[in-house]
């Protein structure tokens, strides 16, 4: 029995294998192996970024952190003496700029302590702890050993370049990144931060109460200081990307779900189309539940065949993208790291599963449909429209877009937009289901148009809903993505401009963040600076990091000169700062999401080892800083600290001068060479290139969505015109010529298309705007001005449009290629 | 004489003024007149220092060795970085418990620069210390306090004689250019007495220990391959200690001894009139090396035989300073009779000492 349902399963499958079905398994697989890849790149990155902490923290037990102002290293001395403290290792770690352009990670530490708490740092020669206490001597990262060719590392300190020696290169198991070992006198000395540590690793005694000693040790720390358990660290250090990976999951998601709709119209028209034969399979003595288990194992077949092809791509492509473009996809997260891509068994298993069970899914209506009806109504012609019959249900599909719209409201989950995607999910899968509905009273008011063609393309699609709604729903899930993606990039993007623009003020300006945290500019060279004849007004930027928050990554502080808020794109109400305040101080929209601060909140900060009160005088848009940025004035910052020293400048010209004689004069500075200089139009363009490039994978991922619908509309319709060759036949009879056939045909389906293209713009606007204004801004803190990108959009619906009537037309071609006799014949 | 076999690698790291800008250490020279307590503090303008005890513990009627070490290493660059973190001393400290039932030494080492008071040696008495490993001069004793992974002992060393200088009143040759030598002075015959940690509890213990230190700026000949040192506690309250440099060939490249009797000032010995000749081989499963472990010992007119008191007191310290040497507990017979109990050192014969 079991053998000779094979049979009929291998019949079945060779008798019908043809483009559509090819269609079919492409679009599942390239579902599962877009899904797959990106899983598989995000898992990449997550274990690089894990690895990474854990090679440093190697042993360690609890981590005391800095941020970039970091601690008195004395502090170091008295932990280290702390009963309970096995050990205790000191680092000092920052970003320092190369003479030759780019950053790189200098890790300055004891060898002595640190390789008994990280003993993979000198695993291979311990030697090199020795070689590397020597003055002014690092050991490159593998990543970084090219950034050394003569033997020398030639970093910019302030404003001057120092040469260090390397003594050698540890290999990539010991040391991740672009990133070098130096002994942590030698940092202190040459990053200008005698005294300071901004890191001690820690190892517990046995038996010692880590969090009794964490405690202990919290209370001897500075503001701005903290201490927490290594994988607490880990975590927070997977933040740090954690909102740009989800949302490439979830894009990955949108295409499995495009995908799997695809592959369900495909099924569900294929089972259709076949209804006769099934009742011909039914009169031939096959059960109902065995005929339903057979169009389910076809489905099953094609859902294996897709998915297995799609695991195979799905690996082959993250290979590839991480090979080529790296673990952050392009977006400049991780430098310096090509992660291995293992193929992960239990994952692979679960993708393929879920491709498998798409198609099923898909298959489920018409293998109940075929299993259900009696064979002799199925043998008659005109009988498809019953198939869907029960599917113009309004409730389930108006519940869901009510159920998307609440959940829009809610807030994020443990700092991600949960509730968001769900909302958007909702959103799709409301809309689609309410695609029936809306065809069925749509297409009931169509007006009959007096042309013979199109009356009759009119009457089909009101006489017979129920096989349009396949298609429209694949073009309503296709376009409402497209929809809601570009208008959600182009209001991202116009709103970046414009904050650019307000951002950007100043005729010139020049920074030394572009080298890294070791670059400073000296208030010497600041006087220099504003004396210069070209210069008519300067206003220097003193940049630093401060954690607020242990668990999140540190939050940038800038201390400006001038009214610094008045810099920055404030957004929503001000405060009116009164006598008795403290200063004021200015903070994004991420800082204001994760502290809950606002607009008159007072507020302490920790500056120079000690907390300081400040009151917020307003909110800003930044696009900048994804983890948050809190402006102040640079008298105030002065005031408090001490630190004199400056990073950034915007110039305003003398009137007279010009941007290039004015950028000749800095360089000619002592030190001025080193100096980044650039005009607000070139800042501009870099930025906006940096969107695009970051935004890349969202493009594709996007075109691919397209892709899958597009395949779903063009098989859908396809079927559904293949399906109809009887019909075409009694038309020939009737005297309609081909041409008036295919007329008919292409009036349906632009009349389709449009219905879908409108509902799918309605669909994607709704889903736009939980991009703009739920998931960006949870995720990233971005809020941002809605956008909408008409010109692209009308261009993208009339395309859509015309090619679902050429679609159309093509298949009326092929199907009434057949004699109208032979044609009507088919039916008996 | 000896823990230079846990310097091998500093010294090979620290090539003698092989650099530009490199500092000068003072040369070990005869004439130098040793002054207590004066010496038994460090002299950081040499280049390497040591303090070392070795001895035998009795836990209740058990036998055991121990020793510990703590190395005083000079870098020799100059610079004027004016970090507190800056390497101008490097503090090492190792300690080795050889425990019978165990079959095998259990040890442990601390290195840290001396830098926040976290590290140091002092000038002026005994007082060296890595994190809260430490020995410390107290009155007429010494005191070390080790915890390691796998025990931890608070040991004191009482002194029943005076220090015994070694070589020429102090200035002890190793090769044949005068300056390949040291300032060297034992104190043998320690009373110990303190706690033991083995992971069975806290045990009192008493024994019988030996104290070495030594300082120098150029220890080993370029030629020398490694050497044989003992220093035994003689049961008639005399002291012994010998040692000869290895040339690569494995012949005798430079020997001296020196042996006092009870109370008695020690009287040293030329290269001609010391000689070590190999009993017994023992092969170490772990890393194929063969030690004499066994061996005949002739100074002047009197021959001694050591016996370990186990035969793999092998340390692999490859992991932190890169050599594999054996470092043993040994009992010394004369004439067929026990006569006393030291420890044997034998390093070189894994591969050559790079000094």
């Amino acid at each position: 029995m079991f053998r000779s349902r094979l049979r009929l399963l291998a019949l079945a499958l060779r008798g019908h294998w043809g483009w559509r079905t090819t269609l079919t398994v492409a679009g599942i697989a390239l579902g599962v192996a877009l899904g797959f890849a990106v899983l598989l790149v995000n898992r990449a990155a997550v274990n690089e970024l894990a690895a990474g902490v854990r090679a440093l923290a190697g042993e360690a037990d609890l981590q005391v952190h800095g941020g970039r102002q970091g601690f008195d290293a004395r502090l170091f001395a008295d932990i280290a003496r702390l009963a309970g403290v096995a050990l205790a290792s000191p680092v000092l770690e920052l970003e320092v700029g190369l003479a030759s352009g780019g950053t790189l990670r200098l890790v300055g530490l004891d060898p002595l302590r640190a390789a008994r708490i990280q003993p993979a740092l000198f695993g291979e020669d311990p030697g090199r702890r020795l070689e590397l206490m020597r003055p002014d001597t690092v050991l490159l990262s593998a990543a970084a050993a090219d950034l050394a060719p003569h033997g020398t590392l030639a970093i910019v300190a302030g404003l001057e370049v120092v040469e260090l020696r390397v003594a050698g290169v540890l290999p990539a198991s010991s040391l991740r990144g672009i990133a070098a070992l130096a002994d942590i006198a030698t940092a202190q000395w040459r990053l200008g931060r005698l005294d300071q540590l901004n890191r001690i690793d820690l190892r517990l005694a046995p038996g010692a109460d880590r969090e009794a000693l964490r405690a202990r040790i919290a209370a001897m720390l500075p503001p701005g200081a903290h201490v927490s358990a290594v994988d607490a660290v880990e975590e927070s250090s997977a933040n740090l990307s954690r909102a740009y990976r989800v949302n490439l999951n979830v894009l990955a998601l949108v295409a499995l779900f495009t995908g799997g709709f695809m592959v369900f119209s495909a099924q569900a028209l294929e089972a259709a189309r076949r209804r006769g034969e099934h009742a011909l399979l039914r009169v031939l003595g096959l059960e109902r539940r065995a005929l339903a288990r057979l169009v389910l194992a076809e489905a099953a077949a094609l859902g294996v065949a897709g998915s297995a092809l799609g695991i195979a791509l799905g690996y082959a492509l993250a290979r590839f993208a991480v090979g080529t473009i790296g673990a952050d996809l392009g977006a400049g997260l991780f430098r310096g790291v090509r992660p291995e891509v293992p193929f992960p068994a239990a994952l692979a298993a679960l993708y393929f599963s879920a491709g498998v069970a798409i198609a099923l899914v898909g298959a489920w209506l018409p293998a109940f449909d075929a299993a259900r009806v009696p064979p002799a109504q199925a043998l008659r012609a005109g009988d498809v429209e019953r198939m869907f019959e029960r599917t113009v249900a309004v409730l389930p599909g108006a519940a869901l877009l009510a159920t998307g719209a609440l959940l829009a409201q809610l807030p994020p989950v443990a700092g991600l937009p949960i509730a968001g995607y769900a909302a958007i999910g909702c959103l799709l899968v409301g809309g689609i289901a309410l695609m029936p509905w809306l065809a069925a009273s749509g297409f009931a008011r169509l007006p009959l148009a007096r042309r013979p063609a199109l009356a009759l393309a009119a009457a089909q699609l009101r006489g017979a809903p129920g096989q349009a709604t396949v298609c429209l729903a694949a073009i309503v899930a296709s376009f409402s993505l497209v929809c809601a993606m570009a208008i959600m990039v182009a209001s991202f993007r116009d709103s970046v401009d414009r904050w650019l623009d307000a951002v950007l003020p100043a005729d010139l300006y020049f920074r030394t963040t572009h080298a890294g945290e070791s670059a400073w500019i000296e208030p010497e060279f600041e006087a220099q600076v504003r004396a210069l004849p070209q210069i008519g007004r300067a206003e220097f930027i003193r940049s630093q990091r401060v954690i607020l928050d242990p668990a999140r990554p540190a939050v940038a502080l800038l201390a400006r000169d001038g009214a610094a808020g008045a810099r920055y794109p404030l957004v929503g109400r001000t405060y009116e700062r009164r006598d008795h305040d403290p200063p004021p101080a200015w903070i994004s929209e991420a800082v204001q999401d994760a502290r809950g601060w606002r607009a008159g909140d007072r507020i302490e900060l920790p500056l120079a080892g000690r907390n300081h009160s400040f009151v917020v005088a307003g909110i800003w848009r930044d696009y900048a800083r994804q983890h948050g940025a809190i402006v102040i004035e640079r008298e105030v910052y002065v005031a408090l600290t001490g630190d004199r020293r400056a990073n950034d400048a915007a110039l305003w010209l003398a009137p007279g001068a010009t941007p290039d004689a004015a950028e000749r004069a800095l360089r000619a500075l002592p030190g001025g060479s080193l100096l980044e200089v650039a005009g607000p139009g070139e800042i501009r363009a870099v930025s906006l290139a940096i969107f695009d490039r970051t935004f890349a994978v969202t493009y594709a991922l996007e075109a691919v969505a397209v892709l899958v619908g597009l395949f779903g509309l063009s098989s859908s319709i396809g079927a559904i015109v293949l399906a109809r060759r009887r019909e075409f036949g009694m038309l020939r009879h009737v005297g309609m010529t081909r041409a008036q056939i295919g007329e008919m045909l292409a009036a349906e389906g632009g009349l389709l298309a449009t219905v879908g293209v409108a509902a799918g713009l309605v669909l994607g606007a709704a889903v736009s705007l939980v991009l703009v204004f739920v998931v960006n801004r949870q995720s990233f803190g971005w809020s941002m001005d809605l956008h909408a990108p008409w010109a692209l959009l009308a261009g993208l619906a009339a395309g859509l449009v015309a090619l679902a009537a050429l679609v159309a037309w093509v298949s009326g071609r092929e199907a009434t290629g057949i004699g109208p006799v032979r044609a009507v014949r088919e039916d008996w | 004489m000896k823990r230079r076999a846990f310097l091998a690698l500093p010294l090979a790291a620290l090539p003698l003024a092989a650099r530009a800008g490199a500092l000068a250490y003072p040369e070990v020279a005869p004439g130098y007149r040793l002054e207590f307590p004066r010496d038994h503090g460090a002299h950081p303008a040499f280049r390497l220092e040591w303090w070392y005890v070795t001895g035998w513990l009795d836990a209740a009627g058990e036998p055991l060795g121990f020793q510990v070490t703590f190395f005083r290493v000079r870098p020799d660059f100059v610079t004027d970085n004016p970090s507190a973190f800056v390497p101008r001393q490097i503090v090492v400290a190792h300690a080795a418990l050889a425990d019978p039932r165990k079959g095998r030494l259990a040890h442990d080492e601390r290195a840290a620069r001396a830098a926040l008071g976290l590290a140091g040696a002092e000038e002026g008495t005994t007082r060296v210390w890595v994190d809260d490993w430490r020995m410390t001069r107290e009155g007429d004793a010494w005191r070390a306090s080790i915890a390691a992974r796998a025990f931890a002992f608070d040991l004191a060393f009482a002194a029943t004689r005076a220090p015994m200088p070694n070589g020429e009143a102090g200035y002890s040759r190793k090769g044949t250019q005068p300056q390949e030598a040291s300032y060297y002075y034992s104190v043998p015959q320690l009373r110990v007495a303190g706690t033991l940690e083995r992971g069975r509890g806290r045990e009192t213990v008493r024994g019988l220990a030996w104290y070495d230190h030594e300082w120098s700026s150029r220890y080993m000949a370029p030629e020398a391959e490694g050497w044989d040192w003992t220093g035994v506690n003689l049961d008639d309250g005399g002291a012994l200690m010998a040692f000869r440099m290895r040339a690569r060939d494995g012949t005798t490249l430079y020997a001296g001894a020196t042996l006092a009797g009870a109370g008695a000032a020690g009287r040293a010995f030329a290269p001609a009139d010391v000689s070590f000749a190999p009993l017994r081989r023992w092969r170490s499963p772990r890393t194929g090396t063969e030690y004499p472990v066994a061996m005949r010992v002739r100074v002047g007119a009197r021959e001694w035989l050591l016996e370990p008191l186990m035969d793999d007191q092998e340390l692999d310290a490859r992991s932190s300073t890169g050599t594999i040497y054996w470092e043993g507990a040994v009992r010394a017979s004369e004439a067929g009779r026990a006569a006393g109990r030291g420890y044997l050192e034998l390093t070189g014969y894994w591969r050559p000492m790079r000094l």
